[in-house]
Order: C-alpha cells, then sequence, then structure tokens
C-alpha cells in the first residue's frame, strides 16, 4: 500500500469506548461533526455520512473494510458519485489507543487521488477533530449552541 | 497547549511544519536534505513537534513518515473563535430577557 496523504492524531481525555461510539453512533456524530455516520457496522457492509437535517443528503459513502471494536475501524471513502470507481476511492483508518486517563485517536486517510475531495478532507478532518475532542471532554461544541437557540424559540 | 507555543517559537521548526504542509509522509533523511544543519539537529526538533503532537507519524514498512498534524492549533484556535460564539449567543439570550422585561413593563403600563 502508498504511504497516506495524511495522518492525523488527537488526545481527548475520554476512555477509548466513548471515543469508539462517537465515530459509528449517529446521534453522536450529528452533534459534533453535523453528519449522521450509518451502518450496521459488519465487514463489507455499506456505511454513509449523511447531512443533518430533513434531506438526508448523504455527502460520503463507502464500505466497512476492517472492524474491531473498539480500537481499529478501515472504511473506503468516495463521494456519491464515486461510486464504484476504484481511482475516486480512497480509504480511512481510525486507531484509537489508551494512553492512561486519555485516548489516542489517528486518523489515517490514502489513495486520495481526487484533487477536490483531498483539498476538502485536509480542511475537514482537523475541524472534525477538535470539535469531536472538545464535544467528548466537556459535552459542548454545537450542542450548546443549539440548545440555547432552542431556549429562545420556546 | 504551552508545549505547542514552544515548538512552534523556533523559526526551524515552523521551517519543518511548512515543509511538511507542502509535502507530507517525509522521512527524517528527506526533510535533513533541505536544512542547514545537521540531521541530529533535525531530528531533535521533530521529536519536540512529535511531543507537542504537531507532528503525526506514519510506520510504512521500516521507515518512519512525518506529517503535518494541525489539530492542536486547530483547538488553539476554537478557545478563542469559540469564545466570539459564546459571545453571540450571550447577546441572543440577553436580547430575549431584554424583550421579556420590555414585554413585563409594557403590561404594567
Amino acid at each position: 500500500m502508498s504511504a497516506p496523504e495524511f495522518v492525523y492524531t488527537v488526545y481527548i481525555a475520554a476512555p477509548v469506548e466513548r471515543v469508539w461510539n462517537a465515530l459509528v453512533d449517529g446521534d453522536v456524530t450529528r452533534k459534533y461533526w453535523g453528519h449522521e455516520n450509518r451502518s450496521d457496522w459488519k465487514p463489507g457492509s455499506r456505511w454513509e455520512h449523511v447531512r443533518a437535517g430533513p434531506d438526508g443528503v448523504v455527502d460520503i459513502a463507502g464500505r466497512v473494510i476492517e472492524i474491531d471494536p473498539p480500537r481499529r475501524l478501515v472504511t473506503s471513502w468516495h463521494s456519491p458519485d464515486g461510486e464504484g470507481d476504484p481511482a475516486r476511492t480512497s480509504q480511512v483508518t481510525y486507531e484509537i489507543t489508551a494512553m492512561g486517563e486519555e485516548s489516542k485517536l489517528v486518523v489515517t486517510h490514502s489513495d486520495l487521488n481526487e484533487p477536490g475531495m483531498r483539498a476538502g478532507v485536509s480542511q475537514g478532518w482537523p475541524l472534525v477533530l477538535s470539535s469531536l475532542k472538545s464535544f467528548l471532554e466537556s459535552g459542548k461544541g454545537l450542542a450548546a449552541l443549539d440548545r440555547k437557540v432552542k431556549e429562545l424559540s420556546d | 497547549m504551552e508545549e505547542v507555543f514552544r515548538a512552534l517559537a523556533d523559526p526551524s521548526r515552523r521551517l519543518l511544519l511548512d515543509r511538511l504542509f507542502a509535502a507530507g509522509g517525509q522521512t527524517l533523511g528527506q526533510l535533513a536534505a533541505g536544512m542547514p544543519m545537521t540531521r541530529q539537529a533535525v531530528a531533535k526538533h521533530l521529536a519536540i513537534l512529535e511531543a507537542a503532537n504537531l507532528v503525526s507519524v506514519h510506520w510504512q514498512g521500516r521507515e518512519k513518515l512525518h506529517y503535518l498534524n494541525p489539530v492542536p492549533i486547530g483547538e488553539i484556535v476554537k478557545r478563542w473563535v469559540g469564545k466570539f460564539e459564546d459571545a453571540r449567543v450571550e447577546a441572543l439570550t440577553d436580547l430575549k430577557s431584554h424583550a421579556e422585561t420590555k414585554e413585563k413593563r409594557n403590561v404594567r403600563t
């Protein structure tokens, strides 16, 4: 396999199980990612990255290549119109390691041959991972904003 | 967070990050080639960047590849940009209580 294009690391003050859950539970991903990750998370199954909101637009899709809860998840990754095209399919690996009280999450993105996806991904991952960190550590993030806005509209 | 600022305070280390931003996945040898210092000095700078989590490492067989990891910088931005967001929300809350007070006042008059 060729060397990955991007390798991101984040340390999160939460147990590995919570970090794992925050990757595979759509109700959780919606809160810090603005998208629901949907799948039955079995090897070979399809997974979808669905934009939060009434329209349910699928922005990214792929297959579960390898899954070993709560430590390792490997998925393929493509835009919906790149379905079945190996040149437009990249691969994302999530690895979670316990580091005392913290968890270390490493996200590796490989085989990114599409320039558009490459640009989007390089800007997206750092934001998503820092949002995940602050969500798990404080329970806040987008949720705090949503709650206050809801308070106002009640 | 102190580690991040300390790591960023050195111009050679910022240059290494610039080079990893331009091309991720470089070995120590590749990074040392363009630097006006010894390989040992570059290795030391990389170790400091790795400890501050500004550099991620990926082992490709026996090769240690280095990547820029901007996540801690994102956290710094979020820390203060987050404050602005909170302030905006607080302003909305204030607006609501102000409106309510006004309403009550109107009822009274």
